[in-house]
């Protein structure tokens, strides 16, 4: 059981992607790592799955589009159709040439926009919300690993990690 | 892991910088203070500002009557202004989306100055449309709500109200693009930051972001498909304001080039405005080692190639004006009467400064020389405001019909308003200069072994598979059983409630005496009386605040009487950077 959270702090990425390739060589848990810029290649190596945001973007960008050519449908054809220029509103298709702008301008929004949303819900990133990063140098130039360890462990776990040639290594105290 | 890039591409980082130089430099200009040339240029800015405020004020109480229009030239400064400002506000969105998607790295260094230039360009585009209703009041009318006079909607086929939907759209895409993009360097200036009023407001400002793992891949993710669909957007809005010109019926606005046209001229001055504010910044922020002369070259070459389209377009509609025969199309803005008529100034300064000027940039060392840059940004600026005036004005001045023909002439306000509109930019652009990281410095630190002088210089020299780190002084590990056991007995001890307070508080956090004293009161809320209460209690140094919880500050506050117990959240965060320097 993980009792214990052993924090692992290095001051390089492709130091500390070398050190979490050996600490998951050894099986041991890594709960998380904090960095201050987005490391490429390490969520393949923690083995995070792929996000799904793009998806839910495509999804929210046909439903954007949806709303359009229902909201002009039904303001221009149905509700209150117009003549205008001679050019009468009877039929959505026959007008569409001039209502393709904003079915894409509201395909564009729904998207961008509910995508954002998605990620920060997901990620859990608001206004007023406390950040989680438990040392401010990971915003900075360090890189934080968080690795499980039980009492029984925790002090080979420890030395395992000062092996692997990180700076500090911490007990994490909640 | 390898971070090979050709030797050939020049370094975009330059000045030997480690991630710490780049979190330093980037952090300065927000944690320092202003200097006098700021807040000189500050006032100017200001004081336009409020005189553009006062025309718009007294445009709005006595009538649009107080603008130079007339029956002939019913749009003139203000519609001018509006595309001029909406075209500068291309260049950001292209340079943090298309570019992202040509994998162009350069763009790091600029993208986050020219999305806010971008978002504050539209937001002074925005003005004109909203005070040429004259009754601002009810511009939420442009909205598909139903009226009050009965569900009479909105036209879905005008191209006014497509410009709606375009500009507030391109608006709020893109300031959602540019701040998503900001969480991470807010977070860093949060997590550096020493007074708790700066800690506060970028804690808020950057959504309590952490860093963690699984965000940043999302974090990427988003801003790829950001990128993917705000390409397709920059070109649309430009397009759709063209549209305003191209669908009508006169003579020399109903033009089918006018949408890819409008969009390279739209690139073309934004980037003329991108040139004309980080030249400046980059001197005045010391980012010259971010913002490379380099940069400056490439972003001129985007110039040349917008520039070029721009230029074609005008001989092509010069040239068809010309073969069309037609006699309407004598006197349209790309014509030999507007050459030699009554405007024939703003012909050629139309011709000047867009078509003869930059062809300066074909030249490698004028490329590269920044005063010249800087002064070709600003005729660039100016070429792209008359070609606006010389597509509205030129072509309503002769219409059809000769007894119509006018000239046009502005009054103060209309001159008012446009200055004011400019104090409002750089009002808003120096406050940003000072308040925000002015380079996305995460995705600069993310490619700073790919293209930073210092990795390429070490691999230069060791060979490109060589590891380009060192590793680290390595702080003595601690008995961590033994952590763990005085953990648990501290729980212990605390639920004892034994009333030695003060031992327990000392045992929790650790011993200290007079010599290893540090100044308490740089700490939130410590004023001398309470320094001394707290080393009265054997509290003198950083290393044990840093120690306290939670608990700790519970006792405190029943030993000490107005123990100023709210500002003790900062306390940890404050003495672990205090115990750093």
């Amino acid at each position: 059981m993980a009792d214990y959270t052993l924090m692992a702090i290095y001051d390089d990425d492709d130091h500390l992607v070398k050190a979490l390739k050996e600490t998951q060589a050894e099986k041991y848990h890594v709960e998380e790592i904090y960095t201050p810029f987005p490391v490429h290649g390490l969520d393949k190596v923690m083995g995070l799955p792929h996000t799904r945001l793009a998806i839910n973007a495509f999804l929210y960008g046909v439903t954007g589009l949806f709303v359009a050519v229902w909201m002009m449908n039904f303001m221009m054809i149905e509700d209150w159709p117009r003549n205008i220029g001679g050019k009468p509103s009877f039929s959505y298709i026959e007008n569409m040439p001039a209502f393709v702008p904003i079915m894409f301008e509201m395909t564009v929004f729904f998207a961008a926009h509910l995508m954002v949303i998605t990620f920060y819900m997901r990620s859990k990133i608001w206004p007023f919300k406390k950040a989680e990063n438990p040392d401010p140098r990971t915003t900075d130039d360090h890189f934080l690993m968080e690795v499980s360890a039980t009492k029984e462990n925790i002090q080979s776990i420890a030395e395992f990690l000062h092996g692997t040639g990180a700076k500090e290594v911490k007990l994490k105290q909640s | 892991m390898s971070h090979y890039e050709a030797p050939i591409r020049k370094p975009l980082v330059t000045g030997n910088k480690t991630y710490h130089d780049v979190t330093v430099d980037i952090a300065r200009p927000i944690e320092g203070r202003a200097n006098k040339l700021w807040w000189i240029v500050f006032g100017i800015a200001l004081a336009a500002f409020l005189w553009g405020l006062g025309c718009i004020i007294y445009t709005v109480s006595t009538g649009i009557g107080v603008w130079g229009l007339n029956n002939t030239i019913e749009w003139a400064w203000d519609i001018t202004n509006f595309v001029w400002w909406v075209g500068i506000g291309h260049a950001g969105t292209l340079i943090s989306a298309v570019l992202l998607l040509f994998r162009q790295r350069w763009r790091m260094a600029v993208n986050r100055s020219a999305e806010a230039m971008t978002i504050f360009a539209v937001v002074q585009a925005g003005l004109f449309p909203i005070i040429h209703m004259g009754r601002p009041w009810l511009a939420y009318w442009v909205l598909p709500i139903p009226n009050q006079f009965g569900s009479l909607w909105v036209n879905f086929n005008s191209p006014l109200l497509w410009d709606v939907f375009a500009i507030s759209t391109y608006l709020s895409v893109s300031l959602v693009f540019w701040y998503t993009g900001l969480l991470p360097d807010f977070a860093m200036i949060r997590d550096r930051a020493k007074l708790p009023f700066q800690k506060r407001i970028y804690s808020i400002l950057s959504f309590g972001w952490s860093g963690k793992a699984k965000d940043w891949q999302r974090f990427e993710e988003v801003s790829l498909v950001l990128a993917g669909l705000a390409t397709p957007l920059v070109l649309s809005v430009h397009t759709i304001v063209s549209f305003d010109f191209a669908t009508s019926v006169v003579p020399g606005w109903h033009s089918t080039i006018f949408p890819p046209y409008f969009v390279a001229g739209a690139i073309f001055s934004g980037f003329a405005m991108v040139q004309t504010l980080l030249i400046i910044m980059r001197k005045v922020s010391n980012l010259e080692d971010y913002i490379t002369i380099d940069h400056i070259e490439l972003m001129n070459k985007v110039i040349i190639v917008t520039g070029g389209i721009v230029g074609g377009a005008y001989i092509i509609e010069y040239f068809i004006a010309w073969y069309s025969g037609s006699a309407y199309e004598d006197y349209t803005y790309l014509s030999f009467g507007a050459a030699t008529g009554p405007y024939w100034w703003a012909f050629w300064a139309l011709i000047f400064c867009n078509m003869i000027f930059p062809i300066t940039l074909w030249w490698k060392s004028l490329r590269r020389n920044v005063m010249w840059t800087f002064i070709l940004s600003i005729i660039i600026n100016i070429g792209m405001w008359f070609e606006r005036f010389d597509i509205i004005v030129l072509c309503l001045s002769k219409g059809r019909t000769p007894s119509t023909w006018a000239m046009f002439s502005p009054t103060f306000v209309d001159v008012g308003i446009f200055i004011g509109t400019i104090g409002f930019f750089f009002v808003l652009f120096l406050l940003y200069s000072r308040s925000f990281p002015v380079i996305a410095q995460a995705e600069v630190k993310s490619i700073l072994k790919l293209s930073g002088d210092r990795y390429k210089n070490m691999r230069a020299e060791h060979g490109d598979d060589a590891q380009i780190y060192e590793l680290p002084e390595q702080e003595p590990l601690e008995d961590f059983e033994r952590l763990i056991e005085e953990l648990e007995n501290k729980n212990e001890e605390v639920t004892d409630e034994s009333g030695n307070l003060a031992q327990t508080l000392i045992l929790n956090i650790g011993k200290a005496t007079q010599d290893m004293a540090d100044d308490l009161k740089r700490l939130s809320g410590v004023n001398p009386t309470l320094e001394l209460q707290l080393n009265q209690l054997g509290i003198y140094n950083y290393n044990q605040v840093i120690n306290m919880t939670e608990k700790e500050y519970s006792i405190l506050n029943q030993l000490i009487s107005k123990f100023p117990i709210a500002k003790t959240k900062f306390w940890s965060g404050e003495a672990n950077i205090l115990n750093n320097n």
